[in-house]
Order: structure tokens, then C-alpha cells, then sequence
């Protein structure tokens, strides 16, 4: 163990792991046009995301599929290079190419992928797996015992019990829930200090999903890791995370503690997707639900200037065609990138 | 309830596979869609609400064998149709006229070197034979219209269409002949919440348009709740309970519909501590005895175990079934 994860137990307050102005854009083929236009097309997947992943805390990024999401938590994990902006760990930036450098940043920062049926090897076991993450990363201990009780205690934090059970098995032999509770003792293998959980629960079964995101909150709480929650179900983030961040093409819209942002959504996508999410509760007023917007994300090769949501926007003003809204801070540390409120301050946040 | 039945489905059963190494998907199935209603058909994976779907449709392909029951639609006059008994050329003229089906992940069954125009012409060309080809242009016209999409996409291949676009073109489609039921088998998964609900919102529109029957097949309850007159969920291949969708949300009476209620986080109202289901989903080869749910039941007690439980009204005279050993 380094010496910084054996100190004590700090508040839930220090980021770990930072994004600031993190900008990613992927190339498109070149066509014959492009090429007599001596143009260069871009998908522009992620623009300007700053956000802090703070120990102990779970914070949710939502979006709709396109909205450059998983590019963010791909981008944090360095697993794609950045077009700018700096990641910063424990304070510092890094830069993590490949090989060494790679592997110490992996150390600490460990990635959960979606699809557990995918993300795991069909031919080996979960012994191998799982031995395999604790000897890349130096915690397999010495000889034969150590490693057991270093397997069997992995399997024990995810609440596969008892690990004899689990060890031998082959993944097709789990249960979805399982499975990804394997892949989450895989990236514990590595005693991380950062996870992120690309939608980690959306291939599972329903009844069983609420059991992997309490297993993640237990995990945080008791080694207060810092994870960040990738997800397109925004009464989850409600659920799950302490802090929410809204993503729309590219562009974190409105972020602020999950509560605020869930019941008081400032910015209009928020709301269109809170009006979206099916609610039970609505059959009752049915009535109350209109002018919510409709429409498509647009295409992130030609974003829309301004306001990147300003076509589906029913209160667009002349302004949001025009320029990009920076960050306007509202009441209890919500903010949100919309002209709405500018000079407004907090008084907007309530409607 | 007053309103009549359109679909009949009693005793079904059905089998993946026959002999030792067969499996039973589908148990005494019974079950009754009223004209112009939403049924809702909420269930986890491997649960069998697909392979309802597939068997009520006769799509279902082997190894999947329909071992019992009986299927039976009623045409709007009184006159009844034994759907299991129909000939290939009968089968072929009841599709899409009478019964019509939008798959799961329909956003990839359009064919990717067809026109969307030569694709849902198709339909008519085969079902209208009298139907001249301006004639059919002009329906495919008005379906993309009753489905929210200008004509000029008419032309346009699949691939130059977003997902949600490509899955209202599957529902213009299953619409093309005016059929009485509409099976939907999870037909917006895929989809974005935004997207889902503009769909679902026009499906509503247009049922209440065109007066067709709908069942629903998803795993989302919430969104059933929502969106269906009545639900009917199913466990390891059984319905366990089928009640009016308020019904079910505000007083569900088997642990599992409880169960799966509350492992959809809520937007609204106070913050509770979720708990989801403990334990997984039965394997169809290796299912419990008595009743499939109580390995991983709370209330579970003697009976469970030993004997299945009916499926059958709490109380005479109620207008909803379950099928639990608790004393309702």
C-alpha cells in the first residue's frame, strides 16, 4: 500500500481526480469534397468539461446516447489522448501515455465497464481475472496463501460469498449481477482510489440492479473511493449520487447536488429530461405536462452555435443562436450554462 | 369489465426444446386482451414475455415447440379464430391485417438497402393486391404523417434516419393495414427517455385514433404504469399477478410486482432506501418447485416450496388475479 492510502481517513472534500477544460475531438474521413474544400471535419464529442471527482462522494454524469458521456469517463481514464484541456490527479497533471506511466495512472484511476458479458474473458476463470489485476498491480502478496486470502477477500467486499463458491467459475456460470460484481472486484484488484462506472448497471436485470448500485455505495463509503456514475436514468443519479452533472451534446449544461438538480432542474434540457423520465406518480396529473420541447441532440460534426440546445428550446431567446452561455451560479452550489439566468442569480433556480 | 375480448390466450405452454434437454418457457398462460385496451406485459428477462409474443403471433421458431393451450381472436362481427389452427396461407393473410408486430430492437429490422417507401409499400403490395402504385405512395405518405415524420423522408434509406425516426417507421409500418392489435415487444428500449416519450405519446394519440388493441411488452414497470389500462406480470415463464395498472402501483399483492415496483428509484417524493430484489432470476433449466418466485420471496412459508399457486381472484367479485399462497 503507498503511504497516502494508509493515512487517515480525510473528509469528503478533496478532489482526487479533475477535468478541467477537457476537449475531445474525433476526426471524420476525409470524402473527395473535403478534400477539394481543404476541409477537416470533426466530431466535436466532448467540449470544455471541467469536473471534480471528490473522495467519498458518487457524482453523476447524465445524458441522452451521443451526448459524449462515455467519452468523458474514457478521456478520465486516458484511455484516448486529449484535443486540450488537463486531467489532474491528486492535485497534479497527467499526462499518462503508454506503458509505465499508463499503468501507475491506471493504478489509481479504474474504469467499469457497461456490458459485464463483454467485459469479461468467456475462457477463464474468475480466479484468473481476478489473479491477473492483483499481479499487475503488485498486491498479489508473497506465495500461494497470500494470494488466496487476497482473492477471497476481493470476492468477500463484493458480496460474492462465500469465494470458494465463485473462484473457479466461468463467467457464463454467473448471473449478470454477478458477473458485473466480478468486473467491480477487478477494478478493486487494483485498490484504486477512482471508479468509473460507465452505465454499470443498465445490462442488468431490473430487480437485481438497485443491489450493484448499493453495493457501489457501500464500496465508496467504506474505502471512500470516488466514483463517478455514468448514466441516461436521472432518477438513478438521484438514487445513487451525492452530485449530478448534466451532459447535452458535448457540454456539461447544469450540475449541483443531485437533489437540487432533480427536483429543482434549472436548465431547460434538465427539465425536458425530467419531464421525460417515465414517473408513475404522473398518471394523476396528467394535464401538467406540456411544452417540455421535443426534437433531437443535433449533429455534434456541425454543433448549432450558441446555446447547443437552443433548436429544441421552447424559451430560446434571440441571444443563445448567437453566443455560448457560461456558467451562471445559482442558490446551493447548483449552476447552470443557460442565458436564463444571467444576472438573475439564484431567483431562477426555484421555478 | 365490461368491454369484449379481442385475443383469448388459456393454458398455453411452451417448450424450448423437447425430451430431456428441453426446457418450459411458457406455463398455463391465461390471458384475455379486451378491445381498444393497453395491456402491459412487465417482466425480467427470461421471464417469457417475448416468447408470449412470438407464440401469439406463430413466429415462434424452433426449437420453440407450442406443447398446449389455445389462442383465439375474435374479429369485431363475433366470429372467433383459432390462431394455432390456421394454414400458412391463412397465417399470412391474419398478419399484419388483423395482428400486426413491432419488434424488439425494430430500430434494426428495416432492411439497410431498401427505401423507407419501397419497405412500407411492401406491406400493402402483398395484403392489397388491387392497390395501384400511386394509390399505395399515397397511404405510405400518410402513415409517415400519422406518425410525425414529413413525406420527403419517403426516399430516404435507414441509415439516414436517427433511431427514433427508424423505430416511428416500424410503427407506420405495423399500422399500414389498420390491424386490431398491435404487439409491441419492448418497443422503445433503445430509445432516449426524450424519444420514448414522443413515441409513446403518439401511440397513445393514435390508438385513441384508430381504436386499435395494444399489448406492451417491456421491463420497465414504471413506464407501463404509466402508459397501459392493465398489467399482467410474469415470472419464470407464469403471469403472477394481472391488475389494473393503478391497481398494481398503488396495492400490489405479489412480493414480486412489490419487488419490482420498488427497485425503480423515484424522481419525486422523499428519498427512500432501495433494496431491488435480493438473489437472480430463475434459470429456465434449473427452475424452483412450487412457486418460482419463493427462493427469493421475504414472505415466504410452507406452501411455497411444495405447491405452485393459482392464478385467481383475492377476493370474488375483484377484477384482478394473483397467483400467491399469502392471504390477500
Amino acid at each position: 500500500m503507498t503511504t497516502e492510502q494508509s493515512a487517515p481517513v480525510r473528509t469528503g472534500n478533496d478532489v482526487v481526480l479533475e477535468a478541467r477544460g477537457v476537449t475531445k475531438h474525433f476526426p471524420v474521413r476525409r470524402t473527395a469534397g473535403d478534400l477539394l474544400a481543404r476541409r477537416h471535419r470533426t466530431v466535436h464529442a466532448v467540449d470544455d468539461v471541467s469536473l471534480k471527482l471528490r473522495r467519498g462522494t458518487v457524482t453523476a454524469l447524465v445524458g441522452e446516447s451521443g451526448s459524449g458521456k462515455s467519452t468523458v469517463a474514457r478521456l478520465l481514464a486516458q484511455l484516448y489522448p486529449l484535443t486540450s484541456g488537463e486531467i489532474h490527479l491528486g492535485g497534479t497533471a497527467v499526462k499518462a501515455g503508454r506503458g509505465r506511466s499508463f499503468r501507475t495512472y491506471v493504478r489509481q484511476v479504474q474504469l467499469i465497464f457497461q456490458d459485464p458479458f463483454a467485459s469479461l474473458n468467456p475462457v477463464h476463470t474468475v480466479r484468473y481475472h481476478l489473479t491477473r489485476a492483483l499481479r499487475i498491480h503488485d498486491r498479489a502478496g508473497n506465495g500461494e496463501a497470500d494470494l488466496e486470502k487476497n482473492l477471497a477477500a476481493l470476492l468477500e467486499r463484493v458480496q460474492l460469498t462465500p469465494p470458494h463458491q465463485f473462484l473457479d467459475k466461468f463467467p457464463h456460470e454467473l448471473s449478470g449481477g454477478q458477473r458485473q460484481r466480478v468486473a467491480i472486484a477487478r477494478a478493486l484488484g487494483a485498490d484504486p482510489q477512482v471508479l468509473l462506472a460507465d452505465e454499470p448497471v443498465s445490462m442488468l436485470d431490473v430487480s437485481i440492479r438497485l443491489g450493484v448500485l448499493n453495493l457501489l455505495r457501500d464500496l465508496k463509503e467504506r474505502l471512500h473511493l470516488a466514483i463517478l456514475y455514468i448514466t441516461h436514468d436521472i432518477a438513478s443519479a438521484r438514487y445513487f449520487a451525492d452530485t449530478t452533472l448534466v451532459m447535452y451534446a458535448g457540454r456539461i449544461v447544469e450540475g449541483g447536488d443531485s437533489e437540487t438538480v432533480t427536483q429543482h432542474p434549472a436548465h431547460p434540457y434538465t427539465q425536458l429530461l425530467i419531464a421525460s423520465a417515465p414517473d408513475p406518480d404522473r398518471v394523476a396529473d396528467e394535464e401538467a405536462q406540456e411544452e417540455t420541447g421535443s426534437g433531437e441532440p443535433p449533429s455534434l460534426i456541425a454543433p448549432p452555435d450558441g446555446c447547443r440546445f437552443h433548436p429544441r428550446c421552447p424559451k430560446a431567446m434571440e441571444r443563445c443562436r448567437t453566443e455560448l452561455p457560461p456558467r451562471f451560479d445559482l442558490a446551493d452550489g447548483q449552476w447552470a450554462a443557460c442565458w436564463l439566468y444571467d444576472g438573475t442569480g439564484a431567483e431562477g433556480a426555484a421555478k | 369489465m365490461t368491454a369484449e375480448p379481442i385475443l383469448t390466450i388459456s393454458g398455453l405452454n411452451v417448450d424450448y426444446g423437447t425430451g430431456a434437454s428441453g426446457v418450459r418457457a411458457l406455463r398455463d398462460i391465461d390471458l384475455t386482451l379486451h378491445r381498444g385496451e393497453v395491456l402491459g406485459l412487465a417482466g425480467e428477462s427470461g421471464s417469457g414475455k417475448s416468447t408470449l409474443a412470438y407464440a401469439v403471433t406463430r413466429l415462434l421458431s424452433p426449437p420453440g415447440v407450442i406443447t398446449g393451450g389455445d389462442v383465439h381472436y375474435h374479429r369485431p362481427g363475433g366470429e372467433s379464430i383459432d390462431i394455432l389452427s390456421l394454414t400458412p396461407d391463412e397465417l399470412r393473410a391474419f398478419r399484419w391485417q388483423e395482428l400486426s408486430i413491432v419488434f424488439q430492437g425494430a430500430m434494426n429490422s428495416l432492411n439497410p438497402v431498401h427505401t423507407v417507401h419501397s419497405q412500407l409499400t411492401d406491406v400493402l403490395t402483398a395484403h392489397r393486391p388491387g392497390m395501384r402504385a400511386a394509390e399505395r405512395t399515397a397511404r405510405a405518405e400518410e402513415l409517415l404523417n400519422l406518425v410525425g415524420i414529413s413525406a420527403d423522408r419517403l426516399a430516404a434509406y435507414p441509415h439516414q434516419l436517427s433511431g427514433g425516426m427508424r423505430q416511428r417507421v416500424m410503427i407506420a409500418m405495423a399500422l399500414a393495414l389498420e390491424p386490431e392489435i398491435v404487439i409491441m415487444d419492448e418497443p422503445t428500449t433503445a430509445l432516449d427517455v426524450v424519444m420514448q416519450r414522443q413515441i409513446l405519446r403518439k401511440l397513445v394519440e393514435l390508438r385513441e385514433r384508430l381504436s386499435f388493441s395494444v399489448v406492451f411488452i417491456t421491463h420497465d414497470i414504471s413506464l407501463l404504469i404509466e402508459f397501459s389500462d392493465r398489467i399482467a406480470i410474469m415470472y419464470g415463464g407464469r403471469i403472477v399477478e394481472q391488475a389494473g395498472a393503478t391497481e398494481i402501483y398503488r396495492d400490489p399483492r405479489h412480493p414480486y410486482s412489490e419487488g419490482l415496483l420498488h427497485s425503480f428509484p423515484a424522481l419525486h417524493g422523499p428519498r427512500r432506501e432501495l433494496t431491488g430484489i435480493p438473489g437472480s432470476p430463475p434459470h429456465l433449466s434449473a427452475m424452483p418447485t412450487g412457486c418460482a418466485f419463493h427462493p427469493r420471496c421475504g414472505k415466504a412459508f410452507e406452501p411455497c416450496p411444495e405447491r405452485v399457486p393459482v392464478l385467481a381472484a383475492p377476493e370474488a367479485g375483484q377484477d384482478r388475479e394473483v397467483a400467491c399462497w399469502l392471504p390477500h
